[in-house]
This record gives C-alpha cells, sequence and structure tokens, in this order.
C-alpha cells in the first residue's frame, strides 16, 4: 500500500524551482488545439498545455473564460452535457482521450473530480465510500474496510467521524463534505484529481484545512486546480496557466512554472492580472 | 486497492438496461392495446345523430343527447357552487393567512384529507345530505352539488398556486399606492392568478366528468332529456356503467360513448397541461 | 389592519367561505356517523366482523370477506404498478432518448385522466372474457388486479418522475466524475435522493386502490366470498356499496354506512402509518 502523507513515509515538500536536479518534470496530461463549445457558444478556444506527473497546476483567471469547462472535458464529463461539441486532443500518459472508444468509466478511475459545492451522496459516510468501490470491483469487505480508514485518515477525518459511520454524509459540516468528497475520489486510487475551486464554498477554517490537505497530495497525484484565489494559487502551485476572454471565447494566455508566472510573466496581460491591476 | 475491474459489471448495466425498456414496452403496449380497443369499436358508431339523438331501447339503439345535456348540466351546477367557494377559500389561503395562522392550517388540512376520500363515500354523503336531508332527491342538483364537493380540493389548490405565482412587487406596489386590499385583489391579482384558476378549472371538470360513483345514488339513472335541475338526469359516465352492467346487447353504444367521454377528457386535460405549461410556466401532475 | 371598511368585509366573507370548505370533511365524517349510527345501536361493532356471513336481508353483517377483497386487490396492484410505475420514471429520466421520452410521458399524462368506468368497461368486456378462457369464470380478483394495476400506474409513475426531475444535478455529475455506469447511479444515488416523494407516491397510489369503485365492481363478479385464489370472483367494500346502495333500506342502509366509515378508516390508517414510517427516515 502507498504511504498514507508525505510526512510518514516521503520527503517533505521542497519548493521545486530549489532542486531541479530532484524532480524532472515529465508530462502527464498533454493537450493540443483544444476547443470546447456549447451549442454555437464557445467556451474556450485552441488551448495548448502540458500538465506536468505529480505537480500541482494552478488555472487561473476571472470567472467565464473557460476554466471550469476547460477541467471538466479533461474527465470527459462535458459529455453529459447535451449540445457540447469538444475538438482537439487530449492525451493521458499517452493515451488518446478523445477517441470514440475510450472507456470513460475507466478514465474516471484513473482521473478523479472534486467539485466546487461538495456534494456527497445522500447516503451515509460509509456507504459514500463504499457504494464506489464496489461499483468498480472490489467486493472483499475486509479490503474495503481498510480503503475506508485509509482514506480518511488521509484526509484527515477519521478521527472525526470513526465513531459514526453510519450517520448521513449531509450532516456533516461543508469543510468535512469536502474532504469527505477528496477521501471518495481518492479511494479510487487516481493518478490524477481535477478541483474545481474546491475551497470557494467553505468558510477560512476548512478552507485552510483542505488546502492543507491538497498540498499533503503533491507526488502522488497529478493536481490540477482551477481558482480565483491568486494567493492561494501563490501559495501551493508548481505550475500556472492565465486564461482570459479574448474574441469572444476563453483562451489560454501563458503558461509556466508559478515562480515565472507569479514573479516575471512574459504577457502583459498576465502582469496586469497577478499584481492585482485587472481582473 | 481497486486494481481489477470486473466485466461482470457490464452484465449488471445491460440487464437493468433489459429491465427498464421491457417495463415501457410493456406499459405502452398495455395502453395502446386498452386505447386501440376503444377507438377501433367506438368509432363506426359515432354520428352527429348519435350525439344528439335520445337513448332507445334502453340504449341499445339511439344516441345520448339527453345524457350530453344531463351531464353538462351537472356540471354546471358543480362549477357555479365550486367556483365561487374554490376561489374564495383560495384567496383567504394565499392573501389573507400566514403560514402559521391556526385557521389557515386547519383549513388546509381539512381540504387534503378532502382530495383522499374515496368518491363511493361522497356518494353515500350526497345521498345523505342532499337527497334525503335536504329533500333534493334523485336529481341533478343533488348530484352537481356532491361533485362539487369533490372538485374543492382540485381547485382551490390550482387557484392557490395561481395566486402564488403573482410576483411579490404586485402587492408591494399596490400598498405603497395605498391601496386598499379589496381593489389590489379584484383589479391586479385576480386578473394575474387566472391561468391557476383556469387550470384548476379545467382540472376540476375532468375529474367531474369521470365521475360515476358519486353520482350513482345522487343524480339517477333517468335518461330521458331533463326538465329541470330537480329533475333526475343521467350523466355519461353512468350511461357507460348502465349499458356494459346492466343491457345485455349495450356494447356497441358503450364503446361509442366511452370513446366520447375518452375524447372529451383528453383534451380537457390537455388543455389544462397546456395551460399549465404556457401560462403558468410549471408542470402540473394530474393524479 | 387596513383601513379600508371593504377589506375588513371581504375578509369576513372569505373567511366564512373558507369555513364552509373546511368544514366539509367534518359533516361527511359526521353524517356518515349519523346514518350508521342506528345499526351500530342495534347490531354493535362486534358483529361486523364475526357474523357468520354478510346477508343484510337475514342480519347478518359480517365485512370481512369484503375486507379481504379490498386488501387483496390493493396490495396486488400496488406491488405490480410500483416497479412499473418507478421503472417507467426511470425510463423517461435516464434510458429514454428525449424523442421517444416526451411522447412517453404525455401518453402517461392523458391516460391518468381517463375515468374508471371506462377502465372497466374494457375489463369487462376484453380482459374478463380472456381470464375465462384460461380459467372460468372470467370475473375475478386476478381482473381485479390487472385493471386497478393499470388505473393506478399513471399515479405512481407521474410522481416517480416529479421526485427523479428533483434529484439535484450535483449528485448525478458527482456520480459521473466517479465513473459509476448508469444503472448504479440510478441505485445507488438517484433512488435514496428520491426517496421520500417515491415513498408518497405509493401511499397515494394505495390510497387511490383502496378507494377505487367502478371499474372493480364490472370486473371482480361481486361475489360476496374470502378469495382464495386469484380466480376467485369476489366483492370489495367499495363495490358492495355501489351495489347494495340502490335498494338498501333501515338497518341494511345503515350497515352500508358503517362499510363507508371502515373504508374512510382504512385510508387514515394508510396516512398515518405513512406519517409515521417516513418520521425517521427522510434524511436516512
Amino acid at each position: 500500500m502507498r504511504p498514507s502523507t508525505p510526512a510518514e513515509g516521503t520527503q517533505p515538500w521542497a519548493p521545486l524551482d530549489k532542486n531541479p536536479a530532484r524532480y524532472v518534470p515529465k508530462p502527464f496530461i498533454e493537450v493540443e488545439q483544444l476547443s470546447l463549445h456549447y451549442g454555437q457558444k464557445p467556451a474556450f478556444h485552441d488551448v495548448t498545455v502540458s500538465i506536468n506527473k505529480g505537480c500541482i497546476t494552478a488555472l487561473v483567471g476571472p470567472s467565464g473564460c473557460g476554466k471550469t469547462s476547460f477541467l471538466t472535458s479533461l474527465n470527459r464529463l462535458t459529455d453529459l452535457i447535451p449540445g457540447c461539441r469538444v475538438s482537439g486532443r487530449i492525451r493521458l500518459d499517452g493515451l488518446d482521450l478523445l477517441a470514440p472508444n475510450t472507456d470513460v468509466i475507466r478514465l474516471r478511475r484513473r482521473i478523479g473530480m472534486i467539485f466546487q459545492k461538495p456534494n456527497p451522496f445522500p447516503l451515509s459516510i460509509r456507504k459514500n465510500l463504499e457504494f464506489p468501490l464496489r461499483e468498480h470491483g472490489l467486493r472483499d469487505r475486509e479490503q474495503i474496510a481498510i480503503t475506508i480508514e485509509t482514506v480518511l485518515r488521509d484526509v484527515g477525518l477519521w478521527d472525526e467521524v470513526k465513531d459514526r459511520l453510519n450517520a448521513p454524509a449531509l450532516a456533516l459540516s461543508g469543510g468535512q463534505q469536502q474532504r469527505l468528497c477528496m477521501a471518495r475520489a481518492l479511494a479510487l486510487s487516481p493518478e490524477a484529481l481535477l478541483m474545481d475551486e474546491p475551497c470557494s464554498a467553505l468558510d477560512p477554517l476548512s478552507s485552510g484545512v483542505v488546502e492543507d490537505l491538497i498540498v499533503g497530495l503533491r507526488n502522488h497525484y497529478t493536481i490540477l486546480i482551477v481558482t480565483h484565489n491568486l494567493a492561494q494559487a501563490r501559495r501551493i502551485a508548481d505550475y500556472a496557466a492565465l486564461f482570459w476572454v479574448q474574441n469572444g471565447s476563453g483562451q489560454l494566455i501563458e503558461t509556466g512554472t508559478a515562480k515565472q508566472i507569479f514573479e516575471k510573466p512574459r504577457d502583459p496581460l498576465t502582469a496586469a492580472y497577478v499584481s492585482g491591476m485587472r481582473g | 486497492m481497486v486494481k481489477t475491474l470486473e466485466r461482470n459489471l457490464d452484465g449488471r448495466e445491460l440487464f437493468a438496461s433489459i429491465l427498464v425498456w421491457s417495463a415501457a414496452a410493456l406499459v405502452t403496449a398495455t395502453f395502446c392495446w386498452f386505447l386501440g380497443d376503444i377507438i377501433w369499436h367506438g368509432l363506426s358508431q359515432i354520428s352527429w345523430t348519435f350525439l344528439t339523438a335520445p337513448p332507445r331501447n334502453a340504449g341499445r339503439e339511439g344516441g345520448i343527447g339527453p345524457i350530453l345535456v344531463s351531464t353538462a348540466l351537472i356540471l354546471g351546477v358543480c362549477l357555479a357552487v365550486s367556483l365561487p367557494i374554490g376561489v374564495g377559500t383560495a384567496v383567504l389561503l394565499a392573501e389573507f393567512t400566514t403560514d402559521a395562522s391556526l385557521f389557515g392550517r386547519l383549513t388546509r388540512r381539512s381540504l387534503d384529507v378532502l382530495s383522499g376520500v374515496p368518491s363511493i363515500v361522497f356518494g353515500l354523503f350526497g345521498n345523505a345530505v342532499f337527497c334525503k336531508m335536504l329533500g333534493l332527491g334523485f336529481s341533478i342538483l343533488s348530484g352537481g352539488l356532491t361533485l362539487a364537493c369533490m372538485v374543492l380540493p382540485i381547485l382551490i389548490r390550482s387557484t392557490e398556486e395561481g395566486f402564488r405565482a403573482v410576483p411579490a412587487g404586485y402587492r408591494l406596489s399596490a400598498a405603497a399606492l395605498g391601496l386598499s386590499r379589496t381593489t389590489t385583489l379584484f383589479h391586479l391579482l385576480l386578473p394575474a392568478a387566472v391561468p391557476g384558476l383556469l387550470v384548476g378549472l379545467v382540472l376540476g371538470v375532468g375529474r367531474a366528468t369521470a365521475e360515476t360513483a358519486a353520482l350513482i345514488f345522487t343524480s339517477g339513472y333517468v335518461d330521458r332529456m331533463p326538465e329541470s335541475l330537480l329533475d333526475s338526469g343521467r350523466a355519461l359516465s353512468i350511461h357507460i356503467f348502465d349499458l356494459s352492467m346492466n343491457v345485455s346487447g349495450g356494447d356497441a353504444n358503450a364503446y361509442a360513448s366511452a370513446l366520447v367521454l375518452v375524447a372529451f377528457l383528453l383534451l380537457i386535460n390537455g388543455t389544462a397541461s397546456w395551460l399549465a405549461e404556457h401560462w403558468l410556466h410549471r408542470r402540473i401532475v394530474t393524479i | 389592519m387596513s383601513r379600508w371598511p371593504t377589506d375588513r368585509l371581504l375578509l369576513w366573507l372569505l373567511r366564512g367561505v373558507a369555513a364552509i370548505a373546511g368544514a366539509i370533511v367534518l359533516l361527511i365524517v359526521t353524517f356518515l356517523v349519523m346514518e350508521a349510527l342506528p345499526v351500530l345501536r342495534h347490531v354493535g361493532v362486534a358483529r361486523f366482523f364475526t357474523d357468520p356471513s354478510w346477508h343484510p336481508t337475514e342480519g347478518f353483517y359480517n365485512l370481512t370477506p369484503m375486507l379481504w377483497g379490498t386488501l387483496f386487490a390493493m396490495v396486488g396492484s400496488v406491488l405490480i404498478a410500483t416497479p412499473l410505475g418507478i421503472l417507467s420514471a426511470v425510463f423517461c429520466h435516464y434510458y429514454a432518448p428525449p424523442v421517444i421520452a416526451r411522447p412517453y410521458r404525455r401518453l402517461i399524462e392523458l391516460l391518468s385522466g381517463i375515468p374508471s368506468v371506462v377502465y372497466g368497461f374494457w375489463g369487462l368486456v376484453v380482459l374478463v372474457p380472456l381470464i375465462g378462457a384460461i380459467h372460468p369464470p372470467g370475473p375475478s380478483l386476478l381482473a381485479g388486479i390487472v385493471i386497478l394495476t393499470i388505473m393506478i400506474l399513471p399515479t405512481i409513475a407521474l410522481m416517480a418522475d416529479a421526485s427523479l426531475a428533483n434529484v439535484p444535478q450535483q449528485y448525478l455529475r458527482g456520480a459521473a466524475a466517479l465513473g459509476l455506469p448508469r444503472w448504479a447511479t440510478v441505485r445507488g444515488v438517484v433512488f435514496p435522493a428520491a426517496k421520500s416523494g417515491l415513498f408518497t407516491g405509493v401511499i397515494l397510489e394505495a390510497g387511490r386502490a383502496i378507494g377505487e369503485t367502478m371499474a372493480i365492481l364490472m370486473v371482480c363478479g361481486n361475489v360476496v366470498q374470502t378469495p382464495h385464489s386469484l380466480f376467485d370472483p369476489m366483492r370489495t367494500l367499495t363495490a358492495n356499496i355501489a351495489l347494495e346502495m340502490a335498494y338498501a333500506l333501515g338497518d341494511h342502509r345503515a350497515a352500508l354506512f358503517v362499510s363507508g366509515l371502515v373504508l374512510m378508516g382504512m385510508i387514515a390508517a394508510l396516512v398515518g402509518a405513512a406519517d409515521w414510517i417516513s418520521r425517521g427516515r427522510i434524511y436516512g
């Protein structure tokens, strides 16, 4: 089994830019000229970016630039929206995700998603975690119990809920619900996590807890996080990408390491946005 | 952790698909069989003569003219009585009571219970009160009054919805202009709530026309053309019942009458649905 | 309170009207009780369940064969209509393409307005001979169950449809993001979320099944006996009232009012049980 937190088995996080020799960036998700249309309306256009394995990449930019649409196209959740068309290429570890015969269900096991508003199922805490596991083939009750405990420890919920696993998940606080949703996604052992503003619906205290959790997941998971909160992006991101609305649809303006985007941006728009002059 | 995806998951999904589609197919087939049968056997009998001539030979021959008239009269009585009471109650519940008021809660509760009362019990009630106690005997009036009691909950619920759909802004602006509540009601709110009212009206008509059990002991069986509201009159639903159960060889005309009744009701309920969707912008469930 | 005198007048007028509407239920119960009292006094309550049979002309008032008839017909039809109705709603929401789902839903909506006498008529001329060919006679508990099922199906289907429509989108997206296939999502997420609406639908359809008169009257054969097999003819409480009210006098007539009260009691018990069960369960 994999170690549950960096503190327990691996080296603590060190800023990537300070130890370039230790970490070799390897592209995990490669996006080429991706465009998305809702009917006739374009959400974003011609986005090309490479997401590196084991790193936290932040997607920043004002609302309405297509960041969330971009995120949901990566795990093909856009298939559920009627009238939505995606064109371009997405490769996950070499696999073409937009090919018609892609097993979408298997894909969504490899890429997990956390939504802006916590959405635990209207079931007990245990069932929230057990149900997806069973559906994906894990039947051994002991294994399930071990998995549930492990992921709940990983998200720091175990001590809070271990005595009431059969209580309804909807009775938990907002922060706890979001952490439960993260545990639910982690239980399936994904390789990447897509997070759509996971802290924006939470109070500052819970927000901090969830943020620490996300940082703790680095190296074990590839994380793509959409955030409005520039301070948060500065704190936790290894890489960043700026989206902006131009010519009526979202565009990717600049992408690079966090240090570069926030301290030495190349594009004047990026400079204006990260310094708070625009946005 | 989970490293393998068992293939039998596909089997379960496939089975579920088959189950769901089969259920839908079974339901569709049954209803088509039913409707098809009625239309097939009933259509050949329908003609203008059928719709206007009186029944002969206990209904085996002739038409349903007087019966349609009786039905219309019973409906008329029902609406004449239930509309004022229904609209008044709906106005009170929507505009003049708060959610906490005891009177409002009691009234709503009793209307809820009323909507669950079986139609035969309404028949018993109508018989005891209108026929016996008020001395109206088996008459169109008794039948209409009984149906009015049945139809009230539907009418009130829908009219109340209509009032609730009126934007709060109307009432606030009227109050700010110093208008009396009576004026506000009659000149602003009532016209705006008309869609809800109409939907309730149409639904009520549909429910009343379909009713049989409540009419058997209140409006009677006589199939002549009624001469006054105190005359006994036979409603269309009763006619179908009589022809099929008590008159041998009455099946052909029963089919035709059933087709007329079904066609009328489909029209009515279809209108109610359309009104609700386009005027009230919400879907109603005509259970 | 407003200064305008017309307002006060209007308020009292409306209150009066609402009081009339609210009083009807009370009146119904009162009149039922009043009409039933004579026989209850002569005969007592116990005999309605212990007399040798239902033969009012000879002074026997046992309601139990008809109670069983009502119960069997209700349970049988609810057991068949509920899964069919819920699956229909699932079909409309999650399996059917919109071009099929919309007419299907319309079909069920239109059919919910068809009067019971027409269903009964069709049952009488088509279903009963069919059953009679398999196992004579035709009029039977089975015919009653089939017709009742057809009649209450729209009730549960439409309630289920409305409940499924109210399931929050975020549950569906969350399930999709977890790679859960369609039926798993319906079974594991949608049904728990729609639980209370589905439950209400079942209660409504059961109430409708208990109260149904005409169709059951026309296809069940109307023999007063406790049915021992699906093919036995039988009579329900409602059919009993409809059949005998026309010529009943005195104690017989009062006894029919007693059965009316029993019907009201059954429905009240149903609604009460529903309230009690749902009290603890809604957030479960």
